[in-house]
This record gives C-alpha cells, sequence and structure tokens, in this order.
C-alpha cells in the first residue's frame, strides 16, 4: 500500500468535467492493496472514466463481493453508496438494488476468485438476467488475500510462486460470457489505461449486462517467470484486436476513422462507442465469430483485448422483459402500491 | 346399518376423509364439499396430506364438520370415502368404530372388508361414470365429482349450494358445468335409489362462517405483502412457500399492473438458489424498496451467511420460512416447527434475529405487513415462521380488515432535506440513544454516501481492526436486540391468569391447544395458556413464566425448541418447563395436550384446579 495519503485539497488549476468537478473529487478512500499492484491502475482507470463521463458521484453504486478486488470499491468515488458484500454474492445483491432502483449506474467490482469459483453461479445467472451494470473482473489467476493459491482462471502449466505448477483448465470469464449470450464483453489490462477506460465508459453506458475481464497482474504472488498473469507475460501476450473509442452524448465525432475499419455503435443514452479493428478479420457483433476468435488466440497464447462483442440492440434487459415502471420501484408512492380496504372488501368474496 | 345409535348426536360434529391417488384431480372435488358445508354456515377444517410427487402416490383429504369451530385437525375418522386401491386396507383400518365406508363397488373388495363394527357403502363410481362420460381422463376427473355427489346424499349436503359453487367455477364453460352438474347427479341420485340417506353424521345450516373466509396462510401472507407496499419478491420454488409467491404475483398483476401501459410497480426474481434470493432482498432493501423471500428449512440453511451480513451490516429483510419437515430434506409435503433455533440464531458469530409467529392464515396477512414495519425499525432481519399447514391448508378465518389510515414505517431514512441539515452523515452512530441508527439510501445525495460492509466496521462506517470501535457496534446490537420486544407484536393470553398451570406455545398448535383446554375445563382441570407471537420475548412471557408454577411448552418439533428458547432467553426455572411435543408431520391434535397435561397432573394432583395462591 502507499503510505502517504494525499492532501484534499486540489489545485485550483486541475482539469474540471462538465459538472465542475475535479479527478480528485472521483477518489475514494486510500488504497490498502499491494504497491503496484494492477488492481489500482484499474481504480484509477474507473476514476478516470467517471470523471471524463461527468457522472454525479450518487448515482453511482459501487458492488463487491470478497477478496482483493472487492476491496477496490472503497477507493473510487467516495461520494457514492458502496456495499462490500460477501464471497462470491455481489451479484445478487446488484440484482436486488437494481430492480429497486433502475435509475442508478450500477458497478461491480470482482475477481477470479470472487467470480469464477465460489460465484461463479451468480455470475452466470446475472448474465443470463441481464441486469443493467458494469462487471469488471480484476483477473490476476490468483487468491492474494490467502497468500497466493491458484484461482480458477490460472492457465496449464503456470508456475505459483512457491513453484507448483497449475495442471487444471483455466475458466474464461469471455468465453464463458459470449456462451451466456452477454451483450457487452470486453477484456483489457489493468497497463493500458488508454484502452481501459473508453471500455469502463462504454460499459457504463450499455444498456444490460456489461462484462469487462481485465488482466490485473499480481504482485506479490503471480508476477514471477513461469506465471502467465505476470507484467512481462502479459504484455507480451496481449493481443488489442479492437480498440473502442467512447464518444459522450452530443459529441461530434472529432477524429478521421478509416473507411471500413471502424464501426460506430449507438448506445442507448445517444452516447456513441467507435470500434476500430486493428485486425480486419475481426467482427465484434457476431457473437460466434468473436467466440472463434478468442478461442483461436487463445490457443496460440494470445489474450485477445479491446470491446470483444456488442449487441445494442439486444432488448433482454432485466426491466425491458420485466416491464417494470420507469420510475424506481424504490420510490413509488405507498397510495399506489396498497390496493386499500374497498378492494380488500371485494375480494374476500373470492374466498366464501 | 350398525353402528347407527352410537352417532345419533352427530349433527355438524365428524370428519370425512378421502384416499385418493395424486394427480387425478381429487383436490377440487374435496374442496367443493368443503366449500359447501362452510357454505352452509358450518364452521369446516381442510387437511390435506399429500406425497411429495406429482402424480400417483396416495393423498389423502380430511374435512372436519366442526359446530364449535375448532381449527385443530381431529383424531379420528368417521367416514372414509375409499377410492384408492393401494391404501385401502389401512383406510379401513383408520375408521372410527362406528364409522362408515364409502368404496367404489365397480370391483368387489369383499376379502378386505373384514370389520364389523364399521358400515360399508358401496357406490359403483366407475360404472356409473363410464356409461354417462367418455374419454379417460374425463371419466378420472368426473368420478370425484361423483362421489362428491354421494357424500353430499349421504351426510345431505345442500345440493342448491354445491350447485352454486358450481356455477362459479365453470360458469363461463358450460361444457364443464354440464358435465360436472351430471356427475354430481349421478352420484347423488344413486344414493336416493338405493341406500338410506342421510346418515346420523350429516350436516344442518347453521350460522356460524358469516363475516368468514376460507384462505391458506401463504395466501394471506402473499396479499399481505402487496399491502404492505413490498416491489420486490426474489425466491427460488421449495415446497411448502411455492404458493407465497404465486399468490403475490397474481396479486400483483392484478393491482400492480398500469392498466394503460402495462407497466408494472413490481419485480419479481426468481433466483438461481435461495443464497441468491436473500441476496437480491438484502440489495433491494439496501436501495430502498420493500423486499422479502419466501422459502423453508432448506432454503434458510443456505441463507445463513447473507443474513449475517444482514444483522451485522443493519439492512432490512423479510424472509417467511414456511416450516416443513427435517431435518435435511425431511418430508417436504408434511408439517412442522422445526426452524426455531435455526432461525433465531442464524449465521456464524454473535447473531439473535427478529422472529414472528403466526398461528393461521389471517395473521399471516397481519404479521406479513408488520414483518416489514419492524424489518424496517429495527433494520434487520425479520423471519415470519409459518409452517404447512397454516400455508397450504384452508382455515376459517374472520374476514382480513384493512385501515386506510395505514402507513408504512419505513424505519429511520434520512431525507435529502435532513440529510442537508447534518454537518456530517454518520451510518452507525447512536444520535437517538435507541440503539438504531439513521440510513441513507442511494441515490439521496454524496453526504449521505457510505460503505456498507460485512467486515469489522466502526461506528462511522469505517473499516475497522479495533477491538474497542469493533465492540462499540456490536454493544449496541446487543441493545437494539433487547429494544427489540417494544416494536414486536405481544403475546396471547387465554384464561384469566389465576391457574397455577400453564401452557406456552406458539404459531399453529393454537387451534389444539384451545380445544384442548374446553376438555380439561369440562374435566375441572383450570389452565391458562400464552401463545408467544414474536421472539425476543417480551415482558408478558417473562411474567407467565414466573407466575405459573408448572408449565407446558407445546410444540410440533422432537428437540423442544421453544422451550430451548424460553430456557435460553428468560429466567425461568428450567424444572417448570414441561414438553408437549408433537413431530409426526401431521398437525396437531388436542389429544397428546389432553393427555399430557392430565399424566403429568396425576403425579402431582394439588395442582389440579387449584387455583393460585395470591
Amino acid at each position: 500500500m502507499s503510505y502517504i495519503n494525499k492532501p484534499k485539497v486540489a489545485h485550483p488549476s486541475l482539469p474540471t468535467n462538465t459538472l465542475g468537478m475535479t479527478r480528485r473529487q472521483y477518489e475514494g478512500s486510500m488504497s490498502t492493496l499491494c504497491a503496484g499492484c494492477g488492481h489500482d491502475s484499474v481504480t484509477a482507470s474507473i476514476i478516470e472514466a467517471c470523471w471524463g463521463l461527468s457522472m454525479r458521484p450518487e448515482q453511482l453504486v459501487k458492488l463487491s463481493g470478497i477478496g482483493c478486488s472487492s476491496k477496490t470499491t472503497a477507493y473510487f468515488v467516495g461520494g457514492s453508496h458502496g456495499f462490500n458484500s460477501v464471497h462470491g454474492r455481489m451479484p445478487s445483491i446488484a440484482s436486488g438494488a437494481n430492480a429497486a432502483n433502475r435509475r442508478l449506474t450500477y458497478v461491480g467490482v470482482s475477481g477470479d476468485g470472487d467470480s469464477l469459483s465460489i460465484g461463479i453461479g451468480q455470475l452466470v445467472h446475472v448474465i443470463r438476467r441481464n441486469v443493467n451494470m458494469l462487471y469488471l473482473i480484476e483477473n490476476n489467476g490468483v487468491y492474494g488475500l490467502t497468500k497466493g493459491q491458484f484461482s480458477a482462471s490460472a492457465d496449464i502449466g503456470t508456475k505459483a510462486k512457491r513453484g507448483d505448477v497449475n495442471s487444471s483448465p483455466p475458466i474464461d470469464p469471455v468465453l464463458l460470457a459470449l456462451t451466456l449470450g452477454a451483450t457487452f464483453v470486453a477484456r483489457s489490462f489493468s497497463g493500458d489505461k488508454a484502452q481501459l477506460v473508453p471500455l469502463i465508459q462504454a460499459g457504463l453506458r450499455h444498456n444490460g449486462f456489461a462484462l469487462i475481464d481485465v488482466l490485473s497482474p499480481c504482485v506479490t504472488f503471480n508476477d514471477h517467470e513461469g506465471s502467465t498473469k505476470s507484467y512481462t507475460f502479459t504484455r507480451e501476450h496481449y493481443h488489442p484486436a479492437i480498440e473502442a473509442d467512447f464518444v459522450p452524448k452530443a459529441q461530434e465525432i472529432a477524429v478521421d476513422y478509416a473507411e471500413g475499419e471502424s464501426i460506430p455503435v449507438s448506445l442507448h443514452d445517444g452516447s456513441r462507442v467507435i470500434l476500430r479493428k486493428l485486425d480486419p478479420e475481426y467482427d465484434p457483433t457476431d457473437r460466434t465469430a468473436a467466440y472463434n476468435y478468442i478461442e483461436t488466440k487463445l490457443k496460440q497464447n494470445e489474450y485477445v483485448t479491446g470491446l470483444i462483442h456488442i449487441n445494442e440492440t439486444d432488448s433482454t434487459e432485466f426491466h425491458n422483459l420485466n416491464r417494470t415502471a420507469q420510475a424506481p420501484l424504490n420510490s413509488i408512492p405507498f397510495e399506489k402500491l396498497s390496493p386499500g380496504r374497498g378492494a380488500l372488501d371485494k375480494l374476500m368474496g373470492r374466498y366464501r | 346399518m350398525p353402528g347407527l345409535s352410537a352417532n345419533a348426536n352427530r349433527v355438524n360434529d365428524f370428519v370425512v376423509k378421502f384416499a385418493n391417488v395424486n394427480g387425478t384431480g381429487s383436490a377440487s372435488a374435496n374442496s367443493l364439499v368443503m366449500k359447501a358445508i362452510f357454505r352452509m354456515g358450518v364452521p369446516v377444517t381442510g387437511k390435506n396430506y399429500f406425497p411429495s410427487n406429482i402424480q400417483g402416490l396416495p393423498t389423502w383429504y380430511e374435512i372436519r364438520v366442526t359446530r364449535d369451530g375448532y381449527a385443530a385437525r381431529a383424531t379420528q375418522v368417521d367416514i372414509m370415502v375409499a377410492m384408492n386401491a393401494e391404501t385401502y386396507s389401512r383406510d379401513v383400518r383408520e375408521l372410527a368404530s362406528g364409522g362408515y365406508l364409502i368404496y367404489d363397488s365397480t370391483w368387489p373388495r369383499s376379502s378386505l372388508l373384514q370389520r364389523g363394527d364399521i358400515t360399508v357403502i358401496a357406490v359403483p363410481l366407475a360404472k356409473l361414470v363410464n356409461e354417462n362420460f367418455d374419454g379417460v381422463r374425463n371419466r378420472i376427473l368426473l368420478k370425484n365429482i361423483a362421489y362428491a355427489g354421494v357424500l353430499a346424499a349421504l351426510i345431505d349436503v345442500d345440493l342448491e349450494v354445491i350447485a352454486g359453487l358450481l356455477n362459479e367455477s365453470y360458469g363461463k364453460k358450460p361444457k364443464l358445468l354440464d358435465s360436472n352438474s351430471k356427475a354430481l347427479r349421478l352420484g347423488y341420485d344413486y344414493v336416493k335409489q338405493h341406500l338410506t340417506s342421510p346418515l346420523p353424521l350429516r350436516v344442518e345450516h347453521m350460522d356460524k362462517t358469516r363475516g368468514h373466509i376460507m384462505i391458506d396462510g401463504n395466501t394471506a401472507a402473499g396479499l399481505g405483502c402487496v399491502y404492505a407496499g413490498a416491489t420486490v419478491g426474489a425466491w427460488y420454488p421449495i415446497t411448502p412457500s411455492t404458493s407465497l409467491m404465486d399468490a403475490f404475483k397474481g396479486f400483483c398483476e392484478r393491482y400492480r399492473v398500469d392498466p394503460e401501459t402495462g407497466e408494472r410497480n413490481f419485480a419479481i426474481l426468481q433466483a438461481e438458489d435461495e443464497l441468491a434470493a436473500v441476496g437480491m432482498v438484502l440489495g433491494a432493501s439496501w436501495n430502498g424498496a420493500r423486499a422479502f423471500t419466501p422459502t423453508s428449512g432448506p432454503g434458510i440453511s443456505l441463507m445463513n451467511e447473507f443474513v449475517g451480513l444482514a444483522y451485522y451490516a443493519e439492512v432490512p429483510c423479510v424472509i417467511f420460512d414456511v416450516q416443513r419437515v427435517g431435518p435435511s430434506t425431511g418430508m417436504p409435503t408434511r408439517t412442522q416447527q422445526s426452524d426455531l433455533m435455526l432461525c433465531a440464531y442464524a449465521s456464524h458469530g454473535d447473531t439473535r434475529h427478529v422472529l414472528l409467529f403466526p398461528a393461521n392464515p389471517e395473521e399471516c396477512f397481519y404479521l406479513a405487513v408488520q414483518a416489514f414495519d419492524i424489518a424496517e425499525r429495527l433494520q434487520t432481519p425479520v423471519f415470519v415462521l409459518s409452517d404447512l399447514d397454516i400455508g397450504m391448508n384452508d382455515w376459517m378465518c374472520p374476514d382480513l380488515q384493512w385501515d386506510d389510515a395505514y402507513r408504512p414505517d419505513r424505519g429511520k431514512i434520512l431525507s435529502p432535506e435532513e440529510l442537508a441539515g447534518l454537518e456530517k452523515f454518520y451510518r452507525y452512530v447512536d444520535r437517538d440513544d435507541d440503539a438504531i441508527t439513521y440510513r441513507t439510501l442511494p441515490g439521496t445525495s454524496t453526504k449521505g454516501a457510505y460503505f456498507t460492509r460485512g467486515s469489522g466496521h466502526n461506528q462511522y462506517g469505517a473499516y475497522t481492526e479495533d477491538s474497542a470501535e469493533y465492540q462499540v457496534v456490536l454493544d449496541r446490537l446487543k441493545r437494539k436486540f433487547a429494544n427489540a420486544p417494544k416494536y414486536l407484536p405481544k403475546p396471547v393470553m387465554v384464561g384469566k391468569g389465576g391457574n397455577e398451570v400453564g401452557i406456552v406455545s406458539l404459531g399453529s398448535c393454537d387451534g389444539a391447544i384451545r380445544e384442548a383446554l374446553d376438555v380439561l375445563g369440562r374435566q375441572k382441570i383450570g389452565v391458562d395458556y400464552l401463545r408467544v407471537k414474536a421472539f425476543p420475548f417480551n415482558s408478558d412471557v417473562e411474567a407467565f413464566l414466573k407466575s405459573h408454577s408448572t408449565i407446558f411448552v407445546v410444540e410440533q418439533n422432537r428437540d423442544a425448541q421453544l422451550k430451548s428458547l424460553l430456557t435460553l432467553e428468560t429466567a425461568v426455572e428450567k424444572s417448570k418447563l414441561h414438553s408437549i411435543l408433537s413431530y409426526s408431520g401431521f398437525p396437531m391434535t388436542a389429544e397428546p395436550i389432553v393427555s399430557g397435561i392430565r399424566a403429568k397432573l396425576a403425579e402431582a394432583p394439588r395442582l389440579t384446579a387449584v387455583p393460585r395462591k395470591t
């Protein structure tokens, strides 16, 4: 962890967003993770993304389970409500919270242990339920808080710090999410802020469940030679196939994108994502093609990164299917919820 | 006919049991008979003893015609409608001496009829039905209605009343109405032409059901959730709680859908398991919706982890536990009160929870509403401990009442204006010195933002590993629990309280106890009765325990769980408490209570009918 708490007072020349807020105002409490932890970089990207979106902190809800990654919800956007729940069960908290108030923006932060072992059932079902939220997996292949056991995302042949070699196949959250029909699936690397920030912004604005698997090396337990989740290995093997540029609502597209290499996707709220294909063979709107591409590259030891799949036309978001009232359920006046005495008196006839 | 004279005084006071095969549609015929008797103004109970199975296994339905209005199961069967060949011999055995056996004589069963003390009534039901109707499924269904007709003739159920009921069910389907009416007449007319009727066990019009309904507890609880303003229901299907969510859904579709837009003011989430179901309730409650989950024992076992989080992080949460027979999978379609200890101390670490004990469907409705008020006032999980007998059987209850002046108690939730007036907001600071702290809802303002966690936290809501800071919060939680009774329903007292002997019980034992008190009263044995409606116990419970020298604790489990709670959570002398237990899986009857109390008092005759010296 860092031992120097930054002063609360911000320099007057710090840039502000459209709400007049500085990046500093999107920070949370001080991180207690190890110095150099990939998760802290992800936290920084979340702060940057929320600042860039000019998001009102009180409109954001932060949810997590248990583990190093789950602690990080305390380290960004201190002005938001946070719920650090129990191990692997954040998706159910998110589902209930979202059911109660569809208007807020929900971001869940989880890890590979939290999401792919103890909580894989809940992850699978929150995807299936298509709850409108951004779900980040800070994926490092190990259990950090219990000191370095392999997680379910550890690759075959990867070596633990103490020398054990993993022999069980990994569960890849990206392939899992694609299989389940998730409508926004991305992978990134904690060390690539330029790629990660627009992905987070697009994921927050996507209407439905958005998964970003972030390779986020554990400097203490999984950053050695022989590990396939180290900084060195990840930098060497990550393969940006498709870059995403996030364009907020009402902002002109300023950059020229080459014809045929870029795909503009309009998001629910009027903002846009411009997908720039670095690999011309790749089509991120075709789920089957995306799956095959990722799997092929994985076999070649390459982590494909970027916005791997997006389907913005899908209408299976939970509240859409439920036909929930537009007003948040938690705001509907009691008089509209309770049928009253007259209705009850009438109903009694059914039971005579 | 033998046995006639013995039953001469049994007008509106006897038991009919139907032995059927499940999945054959017998339930509608049986409830038709029950409802007709109810509409004749005669109090009645209906108990369904069904298997954990969809089709093919034995199932029984028992109607108690009870002019005195007893709610409990009776101890003897007077009329057996034996429609299941597989259970035929045991059904014959179960019949009380002097009773009547109705069977389908299409196939002779003379070898099985070895009792001389009962009257056998042979009706060729299958033959009658096969001669008049086509189609295998149709014949199976209508045979049930035909035996209802037989029974109607034998016990003198008003045919007009039954016709009225059929009309209500099939009024819009004339073909079904015709066939059902015809089947009913087939049975009825056969009796009138070939047998002596009515039997001495018969029904006569009374006026004791006016202002009453027949309803099951799960329906009433589901309705209570709607009236309480619950908007989020999360669940995983489990017998015997499933019909609670079915009812909630049905009522929501009736009362909560905007007729113009089709928009729904509710969300029901069928979770992947009970862990997720209760997690969803926590998420929704934390976010300011009234949310609940119905489940049964195995579900509670799974929910333990989250229940501890809700207790420690102080998130309101309403859980209906419609108890069934444990341990483990147990007998899912049988009743018990065996989750008391599980719920009272659910989850690891020092935890204690509020429990509510409805005794009948009427109380399921009112306690469902109250459960949300209590959960939000105390910011803690509240368990409503119903059981299969209450939840799935039709009980006669007074009409449910509603006061339009009722407004939910949402507890201490700070509004944006209140927050603006505060210098700083801290989630767990005891500002009012009542051990209940203020909470804020997400979306309110950055000033109200806080971090909810199940890890060690101080009163400011921050993570802590400091012993003193941790204990401040934990000790306040203890005070909160100690203060809880003032928000909880008071126990119900029956009797003047002047006897030395008392009964303490809870929930669905109530009917059996009230009946036992009548029996004991006729034998000049005076007993006071206190029924707890909530845990933690209030001072009335303590006073009752103190003022009675011999106390019978009546409950439906093997291990005397209510007695355990009383000894753990009150100052009562353990030696004063005597258990009367029923854990067969069938609803309790008055018999073990009467005999248990009589046996004990025989050891100490001084107590019999001796009022307490003051």
